[in-house]
Protein backbone atom coordinates (compact mmCIF):
# COMPACT_ATOMS: atom_id res chain seq x y z
CA UNK A 1 0.00 0.00 0.00
CA UNK A 2 1.42 3.61 -1.00
CA UNK A 3 0.77 6.74 -0.03
CA UNK A 4 1.57 10.21 -1.07
CA UNK A 5 3.78 12.46 1.24
CA UNK A 6 1.33 14.92 3.06
CA UNK A 7 1.50 18.17 2.54
CA UNK A 8 2.69 19.81 5.71
CA UNK A 9 0.98 23.56 5.97
CA UNK A 10 4.18 25.00 8.53
CA UNK A 11 3.82 28.53 8.58
CA UNK A 12 7.23 28.54 10.14
CA UNK A 13 8.71 27.76 6.82
CA UNK A 14 6.26 29.23 4.26
CA UNK A 15 2.84 27.60 3.36
CA UNK A 16 4.50 26.17 0.02
CA UNK A 17 3.77 22.31 -0.38
CA UNK A 18 6.37 20.29 -1.59
CA UNK A 19 5.49 19.87 -5.12
CA UNK A 20 5.56 16.09 -6.04
CA UNK A 21 3.34 14.90 -8.25
CA UNK A 22 1.03 12.14 -7.39
CA UNK A 23 2.00 9.48 -9.47
CA UNK A 24 -0.93 8.06 -11.51
CA UNK A 25 -1.88 4.58 -11.64
CA UNK A 26 0.11 2.23 -14.14
CA UNK A 27 2.24 5.50 -15.21
CA UNK A 28 5.59 4.30 -16.28
CA UNK A 29 8.42 5.98 -15.42
CA UNK A 30 10.25 8.18 -17.65
CA UNK A 31 14.19 6.55 -18.46
CA UNK A 32 14.63 3.38 -17.13
CA UNK A 33 18.14 4.91 -16.89
CA UNK A 34 17.56 7.16 -14.05
CA UNK A 35 14.80 5.05 -12.43
CA UNK A 36 16.05 2.51 -9.09
CA UNK A 37 16.36 -0.87 -10.30
CA UNK A 38 14.35 -2.65 -7.52
CA UNK A 39 12.02 0.77 -6.76
CA UNK A 40 13.49 3.21 -4.98
CA UNK A 41 13.07 1.29 -1.06
CA UNK A 42 15.78 0.22 0.97
CA UNK A 43 15.63 -3.80 1.13
CA UNK A 44 18.52 -3.80 4.06
CA UNK A 45 19.89 -1.83 6.81
CA UNK A 46 22.79 0.68 4.91
CA UNK A 47 20.57 -0.21 1.82
CA UNK A 48 20.87 3.52 -1.02
CA UNK A 49 18.98 2.14 -3.81
CA UNK A 50 20.27 3.34 -6.99
CA UNK A 51 19.37 3.84 -10.78
CA UNK A 52 21.66 2.28 -13.19
CA UNK A 53 22.70 5.48 -14.68
CA UNK A 54 23.96 6.40 -11.00
CA UNK A 55 25.43 2.98 -10.69
CA UNK A 56 27.90 3.51 -13.51
CA UNK A 57 29.04 7.46 -12.47
CA UNK A 58 29.33 5.91 -9.52
CA UNK A 59 31.72 3.01 -10.81
CA UNK A 60 33.54 5.19 -12.61
CA UNK A 61 34.14 7.89 -10.11
CA UNK A 62 35.37 5.54 -7.57
CA UNK A 63 37.01 3.56 -10.04
CA UNK A 64 39.12 7.32 -10.68
CA UNK A 65 39.42 8.01 -6.84
CA UNK A 66 40.63 4.37 -5.62
CA UNK A 67 43.71 4.87 -7.96
CA UNK A 68 44.32 8.48 -7.38
CA UNK A 69 43.83 7.91 -3.57
CA UNK A 70 44.73 4.36 -2.28
CA UNK A 71 43.90 4.98 1.26
CA UNK A 72 40.09 5.38 -0.05
CA UNK A 73 38.98 1.88 0.41
CA UNK A 74 35.51 2.59 0.57
CA UNK A 75 35.86 3.64 -3.08
CA UNK A 76 37.15 0.17 -3.42
CA UNK A 77 34.11 -1.55 -2.09
CA UNK A 78 32.12 1.01 -3.85
CA UNK A 79 33.31 -0.07 -7.12
CA UNK A 80 33.07 -3.81 -6.13
CA UNK A 81 29.72 -3.53 -5.28
CA UNK A 82 28.94 -1.42 -8.75
CA UNK A 83 30.56 -4.04 -11.24
CA UNK A 84 29.72 -7.37 -9.41
CA UNK A 85 26.28 -7.42 -10.65
CA UNK A 86 27.62 -10.47 -12.73
CA UNK A 87 29.96 -12.11 -10.61
CA UNK A 88 28.33 -12.21 -7.47
CA UNK A 89 24.79 -14.19 -8.61
CA UNK A 90 27.23 -16.34 -9.63
CA UNK A 91 29.14 -16.42 -6.74
CA UNK A 92 25.92 -16.64 -4.52
CA UNK A 93 25.14 -19.85 -7.25
CA UNK A 94 28.47 -21.90 -6.66
CA UNK A 95 27.62 -21.51 -2.73
CA UNK A 96 24.13 -22.63 -2.68
CA UNK A 97 25.02 -25.65 -4.69
CA UNK A 98 27.70 -26.54 -2.25
CA UNK A 99 26.36 -27.94 1.53
CA UNK A 100 29.11 -26.02 3.49
CA UNK A 101 27.80 -22.46 1.32
CA UNK A 102 24.35 -23.12 1.77
CA UNK A 103 24.88 -23.60 5.61
CA UNK A 104 26.66 -20.04 5.03
CA UNK A 105 23.56 -18.34 3.46
CA UNK A 106 21.15 -19.98 5.48
CA UNK A 107 22.63 -19.22 8.68
CA UNK A 108 24.17 -15.75 7.98
CA UNK A 109 27.50 -15.83 10.11
CA UNK A 110 29.32 -12.41 10.85
CA UNK A 111 33.16 -12.30 11.50
CA UNK A 112 33.67 -9.54 13.54
CA UNK A 113 35.23 -8.62 17.09
CA UNK A 114 32.25 -9.09 19.00
CA UNK A 115 31.37 -12.33 17.10
CA UNK A 116 35.05 -13.74 18.01
CA UNK A 117 36.24 -15.47 20.87
CA UNK A 118 39.76 -13.98 20.55
CA UNK A 119 41.08 -15.55 23.95
CA UNK A 120 39.98 -19.16 22.95
CA UNK A 121 41.66 -18.51 19.45
CA UNK A 122 45.06 -16.96 21.07
CA UNK A 123 44.74 -20.18 23.26
CA UNK A 124 44.63 -22.40 20.33
CA UNK A 125 47.80 -24.12 19.16
CA UNK A 126 50.59 -22.73 16.35
CA UNK A 127 49.49 -23.46 13.32
CA UNK A 128 46.11 -23.54 13.62
CA UNK A 129 43.53 -21.33 11.66
CA UNK A 130 42.33 -19.90 14.72
CA UNK A 131 45.43 -19.00 16.58
CA UNK A 132 47.13 -17.77 12.90
CA UNK A 133 44.51 -15.33 11.82
CA UNK A 134 44.61 -13.55 15.09
CA UNK A 135 48.38 -13.62 14.92
CA UNK A 136 47.87 -12.20 11.60
CA UNK A 137 45.68 -9.59 13.15
CA UNK A 138 47.96 -8.38 15.94
CA UNK A 139 50.65 -8.13 13.32
CA UNK A 140 49.06 -6.10 10.41
CA UNK A 141 47.33 -4.31 13.15
CA UNK A 142 43.81 -4.93 11.48
CA UNK A 143 40.41 -5.50 12.58
CA UNK A 144 38.22 -7.60 10.74
CA UNK A 145 35.40 -4.72 12.13
CA UNK A 146 36.24 -2.13 9.48
CA UNK A 147 35.02 -3.68 6.69
CA UNK A 148 32.56 -1.66 4.76
CA UNK A 149 28.95 -2.65 5.16
CA UNK A 150 27.35 -2.90 1.42
CA UNK A 151 25.29 -0.07 0.25
CA UNK A 152 24.94 -0.22 -3.74
CA UNK A 153 23.86 -4.06 -4.06
CA UNK A 154 20.23 -4.07 -5.00
CA UNK A 155 19.69 -7.87 -3.68
CA UNK A 156 19.45 -8.62 -0.13
CA UNK A 157 21.37 -12.17 -0.23
CA UNK A 158 23.53 -10.66 -2.56
CA UNK A 159 24.61 -7.86 -0.07
CA UNK A 160 25.45 -10.59 2.51
CA UNK A 161 27.71 -12.51 -0.01
CA UNK A 162 29.91 -9.12 -0.92
CA UNK A 163 29.83 -8.63 2.94
CA UNK A 164 30.77 -12.59 3.59
CA UNK A 165 33.88 -11.82 0.60
CA UNK A 166 34.79 -8.67 2.26
CA UNK A 167 35.37 -10.28 5.72
CA UNK A 168 36.87 -13.37 4.45
CA UNK A 169 39.45 -11.38 3.09
CA UNK A 170 41.69 -11.25 6.09
CA UNK A 171 41.09 -15.13 6.20
CA UNK A 172 42.74 -15.27 3.03
CA UNK A 173 45.62 -13.15 4.18
CA UNK A 174 46.50 -16.05 6.26
CA UNK A 175 45.80 -19.23 4.54
CA UNK A 176 47.90 -17.30 1.19
CA UNK A 177 51.05 -16.20 3.83
CA UNK A 178 50.72 -12.67 2.89
CA UNK A 179 51.02 -9.79 4.98
CA UNK A 180 48.96 -6.41 4.76
CA UNK A 181 51.45 -4.55 2.02
CA UNK A 182 50.79 -3.23 -1.18
CA UNK A 183 52.35 -6.42 -2.41
CA UNK A 184 50.73 -8.91 -0.41
CA UNK A 185 47.58 -7.27 -1.61
CA UNK A 186 47.99 -7.38 -4.88
CA UNK A 187 48.75 -11.02 -4.70
CA UNK A 188 45.52 -11.87 -2.64
CA UNK A 189 43.68 -9.93 -5.47
CA UNK A 190 45.17 -11.99 -7.65
CA UNK A 191 43.91 -14.95 -5.83
CA UNK A 192 40.38 -13.30 -5.46
CA UNK A 193 40.30 -12.38 -8.76
CA UNK A 194 40.44 -16.02 -10.05
CA UNK A 195 38.25 -17.56 -7.40
CA UNK A 196 36.06 -15.19 -7.56
CA UNK A 197 35.44 -13.11 -11.10
CA UNK A 198 34.84 -9.83 -9.29
CA UNK A 199 35.64 -7.31 -11.72
CA UNK A 200 36.69 -4.96 -8.48
CA UNK A 201 39.42 -7.87 -8.03
CA UNK A 202 40.47 -7.95 -11.57
CA UNK A 203 40.93 -3.91 -11.94
CA UNK A 204 43.09 -4.39 -8.74
CA UNK A 205 45.21 -7.21 -9.89
CA UNK A 206 46.07 -5.50 -12.82
CA UNK A 207 46.30 -2.04 -11.59
CA UNK A 208 47.54 -2.62 -8.00
CA UNK A 209 51.11 -2.91 -9.56
CA UNK A 210 51.66 0.38 -10.64
CA UNK A 211 52.26 1.44 -7.18
CA UNK A 212 55.51 -1.06 -6.95
CA UNK A 213 59.19 -1.00 -7.32
CA UNK A 214 60.69 -2.85 -10.37
CA UNK A 215 62.25 -5.16 -7.58
CA UNK A 216 58.97 -6.21 -6.26
CA UNK A 217 57.77 -6.39 -9.45
CA UNK A 218 59.75 -8.60 -10.31
CA UNK A 219 58.97 -11.05 -7.42
CA UNK A 220 55.58 -10.50 -8.37
CA UNK A 221 55.76 -11.61 -12.50
CA UNK A 222 58.02 -14.49 -11.28
CA UNK A 223 56.85 -16.35 -8.44
CA UNK A 224 54.00 -14.92 -6.70
CA UNK A 225 51.39 -14.52 -9.21
CA UNK A 226 51.74 -17.56 -10.66
CA UNK A 227 51.61 -19.73 -7.92
CA UNK A 228 48.30 -17.21 -6.85
CA UNK A 229 47.27 -18.18 -10.35
CA UNK A 230 47.63 -21.71 -10.02
CA UNK A 231 46.46 -21.30 -6.80
CA UNK A 232 43.31 -19.91 -7.66
CA UNK A 233 42.78 -22.27 -10.38
CA UNK A 234 43.13 -25.25 -8.56
CA UNK A 235 41.15 -24.43 -5.01
CA UNK A 236 37.04 -24.76 -4.63
CA UNK A 237 35.69 -21.48 -3.99
CA UNK A 238 37.10 -20.30 -0.45
CA UNK A 239 33.50 -18.90 0.30
CA UNK A 240 32.44 -22.08 0.55
CA UNK A 241 34.26 -22.56 3.80
CA UNK A 242 32.80 -22.16 7.37
CA UNK A 243 35.43 -20.78 9.03
CA UNK A 244 33.84 -20.55 12.22
CA UNK A 245 34.15 -24.08 12.37
CA UNK A 246 37.05 -24.81 11.46
CA UNK A 247 39.70 -22.59 14.02
CA UNK A 248 41.30 -25.59 15.31
CA UNK A 249 42.07 -26.89 12.17
CA UNK A 250 45.58 -26.55 11.12
CA UNK A 251 46.29 -24.22 8.23
CA UNK A 252 48.56 -26.43 5.93
CA UNK A 253 45.11 -29.11 6.44
CA UNK A 254 42.93 -26.67 5.25
CA UNK A 255 45.12 -25.09 2.60
CA UNK A 256 45.36 -29.15 1.29
CA UNK A 257 41.57 -29.70 1.36
CA UNK A 258 41.29 -26.46 -0.23
CA UNK A 259 43.74 -26.73 -2.82
CA UNK A 260 45.48 -24.08 -2.12
CA UNK A 261 49.59 -24.59 -2.95
CA UNK A 262 52.22 -23.97 -0.33
CA UNK A 263 53.33 -20.50 -0.70
CA UNK A 264 56.58 -19.59 -2.11
CA UNK A 265 59.88 -18.80 -0.35
CA UNK A 266 60.08 -15.14 -0.98
CA UNK A 267 60.43 -12.39 1.40
CA UNK A 268 57.46 -10.36 1.03
CA UNK B 1 3.67 -2.03 8.22
CA UNK B 2 4.20 1.55 8.67
CA UNK B 3 3.24 3.69 5.37
CA UNK B 4 5.61 3.69 2.53
CA UNK B 5 6.31 6.95 1.06
CA UNK B 6 6.20 7.47 -3.16
CA UNK B 7 7.75 10.30 -4.31
CA UNK B 8 8.22 11.53 -7.45
CA UNK B 9 9.37 9.05 -10.16
CA UNK B 10 12.71 10.36 -10.07
CA UNK B 11 13.66 11.50 -6.76
CA UNK B 12 13.14 9.48 -3.63
CA UNK B 13 13.12 9.28 0.13
CA UNK B 14 15.80 8.55 2.14
CA UNK B 15 14.01 5.99 4.79
CA UNK B 16 11.05 4.65 3.90
CA UNK B 17 9.78 5.48 7.45
CA UNK B 18 9.06 8.85 8.51
CA UNK B 19 10.20 9.20 12.05
CA UNK B 20 7.45 11.57 12.76
CA UNK B 21 4.73 9.29 11.33
CA UNK B 22 5.95 6.12 13.47
CA UNK B 23 5.97 7.94 16.98
CA UNK B 24 2.17 9.19 15.98
CA UNK B 25 0.93 5.96 15.74
CA UNK B 26 2.76 5.20 19.07
CA UNK B 27 0.89 8.02 20.46
CA UNK B 28 3.99 9.84 21.48
CA UNK B 29 4.23 13.83 21.45
CA UNK B 30 5.47 14.07 18.65
CA UNK B 31 6.22 17.40 17.90
CA UNK B 32 5.39 19.77 15.24
CA UNK B 33 6.31 18.18 12.04
CA UNK B 34 8.52 19.38 9.62
CA UNK B 35 11.28 18.35 6.31
CA UNK B 36 14.43 16.93 6.37
CA UNK B 37 14.48 16.22 2.71
CA UNK B 38 12.10 14.36 1.95
CA UNK B 39 11.48 12.62 5.53
CA UNK B 40 9.07 14.18 8.26
CA UNK B 41 10.89 14.58 11.09
CA UNK B 42 10.35 16.60 14.24
CA UNK B 43 11.73 20.32 14.82
CA UNK B 44 14.28 18.47 17.10
CA UNK B 45 15.45 15.75 14.92
CA UNK B 46 15.46 17.91 12.10
CA UNK B 47 18.45 20.58 13.76
CA UNK B 48 19.97 17.49 15.00
CA UNK B 49 20.15 16.02 11.53
CA UNK B 50 21.25 19.27 9.88
CA UNK B 51 23.47 19.62 12.36
CA UNK B 52 25.39 16.45 11.63
CA UNK B 53 25.39 17.06 8.19
CA UNK B 54 27.65 19.86 8.23
CA UNK B 55 29.72 18.30 10.81
CA UNK B 56 30.27 15.71 8.14
CA UNK B 57 30.96 17.61 5.16
CA UNK B 58 32.72 20.58 6.56
CA UNK B 59 35.98 19.50 5.82
CA UNK B 60 35.46 18.57 2.15
CA UNK B 61 32.54 21.47 1.99
CA UNK B 62 34.43 23.67 -0.64
CA UNK B 63 35.88 20.72 -2.58
CA UNK B 64 32.26 19.48 -3.45
CA UNK B 65 30.88 23.21 -3.90
CA UNK B 66 33.48 23.48 -6.74
CA UNK B 67 32.52 19.81 -8.08
CA UNK B 68 28.93 20.29 -7.68
CA UNK B 69 28.44 23.42 -9.62
CA UNK B 70 31.70 22.90 -11.53
CA UNK B 71 32.94 26.89 -9.99
CA UNK B 72 30.02 28.41 -10.60
CA UNK B 73 29.16 29.01 -7.02
CA UNK B 74 31.92 31.63 -7.00
CA UNK B 75 30.25 33.40 -9.62
CA UNK B 76 26.93 33.54 -7.66
CA UNK B 77 28.75 34.88 -4.46
CA UNK B 78 30.89 37.53 -6.43
CA UNK B 79 27.27 38.94 -7.42
CA UNK B 80 26.02 38.97 -3.74
CA UNK B 81 29.14 40.89 -3.21
CA UNK B 82 28.90 42.92 -6.17
CA UNK B 83 25.03 43.55 -5.48
CA UNK B 84 25.57 44.78 -2.08
CA UNK B 85 28.64 47.47 -3.18
CA UNK B 86 29.54 48.02 0.09
CA UNK B 87 31.68 51.18 1.07
CA UNK B 88 34.35 51.00 3.41
CA UNK B 89 32.81 51.23 7.20
CA UNK B 90 30.61 49.32 6.98
CA UNK B 91 29.82 46.43 9.65
CA UNK B 92 28.58 43.42 7.74
CA UNK B 93 27.15 40.07 9.64
CA UNK B 94 27.20 37.23 7.64
CA UNK B 95 25.08 34.51 8.91
CA UNK B 96 25.52 30.69 8.27
CA UNK B 97 28.82 32.23 7.09
CA UNK B 98 30.98 28.71 7.75
CA UNK B 99 33.50 29.00 6.12
CA UNK B 100 33.72 32.23 5.30
CA UNK B 101 33.43 32.29 1.36
CA UNK B 102 31.83 35.78 1.82
CA UNK B 103 33.32 37.46 4.51
CA UNK B 104 36.49 36.93 2.37
CA UNK B 105 34.93 38.30 -0.99
CA UNK B 106 33.73 41.39 1.39
CA UNK B 107 37.00 42.17 2.61
CA UNK B 108 38.45 42.51 -0.62
CA UNK B 109 36.36 44.43 -2.31
CA UNK B 110 36.36 46.87 0.61
CA UNK B 111 39.64 46.65 0.33
CA UNK B 112 39.56 47.47 -3.29
CA UNK B 113 37.01 50.53 -2.83
CA UNK B 114 39.17 51.58 0.18
CA UNK B 115 42.78 51.59 -2.12
CA UNK B 116 40.67 54.00 -4.80
CA UNK B 117 39.63 55.84 -2.32
CA UNK B 118 42.97 56.08 -0.75
CA UNK B 119 44.99 57.20 -4.10
CA UNK B 120 42.44 59.89 -4.91
CA UNK B 121 43.18 61.37 -1.90
CA UNK B 122 46.73 60.91 -1.91
CA UNK B 123 46.35 62.64 -5.14
CA UNK B 124 45.00 65.39 -2.81
CA UNK B 125 47.87 65.50 -0.75
CA UNK B 126 50.86 65.52 -3.14
CA UNK B 127 51.90 69.36 -1.66
CA UNK B 128 52.13 67.99 1.65
CA UNK B 129 56.03 67.45 2.98
CA UNK B 130 57.59 63.39 3.83
CA UNK B 131 56.79 64.62 7.67
CA UNK B 132 53.17 65.46 7.09
CA UNK B 133 52.10 62.37 5.14
CA UNK B 134 54.22 60.25 7.33
CA UNK B 135 52.47 61.89 10.46
CA UNK B 136 49.17 61.21 8.92
CA UNK B 137 49.76 57.42 8.74
CA UNK B 138 49.95 57.56 12.03
CA UNK B 139 46.60 58.91 12.54
CA UNK B 140 45.59 55.39 11.08
CA UNK B 141 43.47 57.01 8.26
CA UNK B 142 44.75 55.16 6.54
CA UNK B 143 43.34 51.67 7.73
CA UNK B 144 43.25 49.50 4.42
CA UNK B 145 39.71 48.34 5.58
CA UNK B 146 38.60 51.89 6.24
CA UNK B 147 37.30 50.39 9.38
CA UNK B 148 35.04 47.55 8.24
CA UNK B 149 34.32 44.54 9.85
CA UNK B 150 32.38 40.69 9.41
CA UNK B 151 31.52 38.95 11.90
CA UNK B 152 30.76 35.11 10.67
CA UNK B 153 27.98 33.97 12.40
CA UNK B 154 27.16 29.97 12.37
CA UNK B 155 25.59 27.49 14.41
CA UNK B 156 28.13 24.52 13.36
CA UNK B 157 31.84 24.30 15.10
CA UNK B 158 33.29 22.44 12.50
CA UNK B 159 32.64 24.75 9.41
CA UNK B 160 33.48 27.73 11.54
CA UNK B 161 36.92 25.90 12.16
CA UNK B 162 37.41 25.31 8.84
CA UNK B 163 36.82 29.25 7.97
CA UNK B 164 38.90 30.07 10.63
CA UNK B 165 42.09 27.62 9.09
CA UNK B 166 40.77 29.20 5.83
CA UNK B 167 41.31 32.35 6.67
CA UNK B 168 44.67 31.99 8.08
CA UNK B 169 46.17 30.03 5.30
CA UNK B 170 44.78 33.06 2.72
CA UNK B 171 45.95 35.93 4.95
CA UNK B 172 42.93 37.30 5.85
CA UNK B 173 43.76 38.58 9.39
CA UNK B 174 42.00 42.05 10.36
CA UNK B 175 38.50 42.76 10.14
CA UNK B 176 37.26 39.43 10.86
CA UNK B 177 35.33 37.77 14.02
CA UNK B 178 34.32 34.11 14.27
CA UNK B 179 30.80 33.99 16.49
CA UNK B 180 29.04 30.69 17.08
CA UNK B 181 25.33 31.60 17.02
CA UNK B 182 21.96 30.58 15.74
CA UNK B 183 20.13 31.80 13.27
CA UNK B 184 16.62 31.88 14.34
CA UNK B 185 18.11 33.57 17.84
CA UNK B 186 21.30 35.69 17.93
CA UNK B 187 23.80 36.96 20.34
CA UNK B 188 23.34 39.92 18.73
CA UNK B 189 21.96 43.50 20.16
CA UNK B 190 19.22 45.25 17.98
CA UNK B 191 19.94 47.66 15.63
CA UNK B 192 23.42 46.76 15.12
CA UNK B 193 24.75 45.94 11.58
CA UNK B 194 24.51 47.60 8.23
CA UNK B 195 23.93 44.45 6.28
CA UNK B 196 22.75 41.15 7.10
CA UNK B 197 23.61 38.00 4.55
CA UNK B 198 22.88 34.64 4.59
CA UNK B 199 24.26 32.84 1.31
CA UNK B 200 22.88 29.04 1.72
CA UNK B 201 22.51 29.05 4.81
CA UNK B 202 18.88 29.88 5.19
CA UNK B 203 17.12 26.57 3.54
CA UNK B 204 19.03 25.20 6.39
CA UNK B 205 17.05 26.72 9.27
CA UNK B 206 14.38 25.06 10.45
CA UNK B 207 12.10 28.38 11.28
CA UNK B 208 12.85 30.75 8.42
CA UNK B 209 10.58 33.30 9.78
CA UNK B 210 12.34 33.55 13.34
CA UNK B 211 15.55 34.05 11.70
CA UNK B 212 14.11 36.63 9.36
CA UNK B 213 12.57 38.16 12.66
CA UNK B 214 16.14 38.24 14.23
CA UNK B 215 17.78 39.77 10.98
CA UNK B 216 15.24 42.57 11.29
CA UNK B 217 16.02 43.59 14.74
CA UNK B 218 19.89 43.04 14.53
CA UNK B 219 20.18 45.20 11.33
CA UNK B 220 20.52 49.14 11.65
CA UNK B 221 17.12 51.53 10.21
CA UNK B 222 18.78 51.68 6.61
CA UNK B 223 20.50 48.35 6.90
CA UNK B 224 19.78 45.75 4.05
CA UNK B 225 18.72 42.11 4.40
CA UNK B 226 20.60 39.60 1.19
CA UNK B 227 19.73 36.50 0.89
CA UNK B 228 21.64 33.94 -1.56
CA UNK B 229 20.01 31.18 -1.89
CA UNK B 230 18.72 27.81 -4.48
CA UNK B 231 15.72 28.79 -5.73
CA UNK B 232 12.93 27.23 -8.23
CA UNK B 233 13.62 26.42 -12.41
CA UNK B 234 10.04 27.98 -14.08
CA UNK B 235 11.44 26.40 -17.57
CA UNK B 236 10.46 22.78 -17.99
CA UNK B 237 13.18 21.66 -19.95
CA UNK B 238 15.72 23.90 -17.88
CA UNK B 239 14.22 22.19 -14.60
CA UNK B 240 14.00 18.64 -16.34
CA UNK B 241 17.52 18.99 -17.01
CA UNK B 242 18.32 20.56 -13.34
CA UNK B 243 16.69 17.44 -11.58
CA UNK B 244 18.10 15.11 -13.66
CA UNK B 245 21.81 16.34 -12.18
CA UNK B 246 20.50 17.02 -8.84
CA UNK B 247 19.74 13.76 -8.56
CA UNK B 248 21.58 11.37 -10.75
CA UNK B 249 25.12 13.58 -10.10
CA UNK B 250 24.91 15.13 -7.40
CA UNK B 251 24.94 11.94 -4.49
CA UNK B 252 27.58 10.52 -6.56
CA UNK B 253 29.85 13.04 -6.08
CA UNK B 254 28.69 13.54 -2.80
CA UNK B 255 29.97 9.79 -2.53
CA UNK B 256 33.54 9.57 -4.49
CA UNK B 257 34.55 12.81 -3.34
CA UNK B 258 33.55 13.12 0.29
CA UNK B 259 31.98 9.51 1.26
CA UNK B 260 28.66 10.87 2.40
CA UNK B 261 26.03 9.54 -0.22
CA UNK B 262 23.06 10.90 1.94
CA UNK B 263 24.30 14.55 2.91
CA UNK B 264 24.17 15.25 -0.58
CA UNK B 265 20.98 13.54 -0.95
CA UNK B 266 19.86 15.89 1.36
CA UNK B 267 21.00 18.45 -0.02
CA UNK B 268 19.28 18.06 -3.34
CA UNK B 269 16.01 17.38 -1.70
CA UNK B 270 16.04 20.25 0.75
CA UNK B 271 16.27 22.37 -2.71
CA UNK B 272 13.05 21.35 -3.68
CA UNK B 273 11.81 22.08 -0.16
CA UNK B 274 12.29 25.61 0.37
CA UNK B 275 9.86 27.81 -0.92
CA UNK B 276 9.90 29.42 -4.38
CA UNK B 277 10.57 32.83 -5.02
CA UNK B 278 7.72 34.65 -4.43
CA UNK B 279 6.51 32.81 -1.53
CA UNK B 280 10.06 33.75 0.35
CA UNK B 281 9.67 37.44 -0.75
CA UNK B 282 6.20 37.31 1.23
CA UNK B 283 7.71 35.85 4.33
CA UNK B 284 10.52 38.94 4.10
CA UNK B 285 8.14 41.31 3.70
CA UNK B 286 5.70 39.66 6.78
CA UNK B 287 9.27 39.91 9.12
CA UNK B 288 8.92 43.90 8.03
CA UNK B 289 11.55 44.79 5.43
CA UNK B 290 10.58 47.03 2.98
CA UNK B 291 11.38 47.44 -0.62
CA UNK B 292 11.83 43.40 -0.92
CA UNK B 293 13.28 42.41 -4.35
CA UNK B 294 14.76 39.64 -5.93
CA UNK B 295 17.05 38.57 -8.77
CA UNK B 296 17.25 35.14 -10.57
CA UNK B 297 20.87 33.85 -11.09
CA UNK B 298 21.05 31.08 -13.88
CA UNK B 299 17.30 30.82 -14.60
CA UNK B 300 16.01 30.53 -11.39
CA UNK B 301 18.98 27.86 -10.15
CA UNK B 302 19.80 30.82 -7.46
CA UNK B 303 17.83 33.64 -6.39
CA UNK B 304 19.20 36.87 -4.25
CA UNK B 305 16.41 38.30 -2.07
CA UNK B 306 17.07 41.75 -1.29
CA UNK B 307 15.42 43.64 1.80
CA UNK B 308 15.47 46.91 3.89
CA UNK B 309 14.54 47.96 7.31
CA UNK B 310 13.22 51.04 7.11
Amino acid sequence: RETVMEPVRDPARGSHRPRIPRPRKGERPRCALTEGVVGWHPLYPGHIPTSPLQKALLAAGSAVMALYDPYRHDMVAVLGETTGCLALPNLRDKMRNHPEGYRILRERPRIRLSTLDMARLQGLPDGSLGREYVRFLEDNKVSPDTRMPPKFVDDEELAYVIQRYREVHDLMHTLLGMPTNMLGEVVVKWFEAIQTGLPMCVLGAAFGPVRLSTRKLQVLATELVPWAIRSGLNASCVLNVYYEQRWEQPVESLREELGIFPPPAVRV
Amino acid sequence: MAAVRLCRCRCRALLSRPAGALRARRGLAAGPEMHFGFQTVTEEERREKIYQVFENVAKKYDVMNDSMTLGIHRVWKDILVHKMNPCPGTLLLDVAGGTGDIAFRFINYVRSVRQRQLQRKLKHHQNLSWQEIFESYQKDEFNSLGNSQVVVCDINREMLEVGKQKAQHLGYSEGLSWVLGNAEELPFDDDKFDVYTIAFGIRNVTRIDLALQEAYRVLKPGGRFLCLEFSHVSNPLLSRLYDLYSFQVIPVLGEVIAGDWRSYQYLVESIRQFPPQEELKAMIEDAGFFKVDYENLNFGIVAIHSGFKL
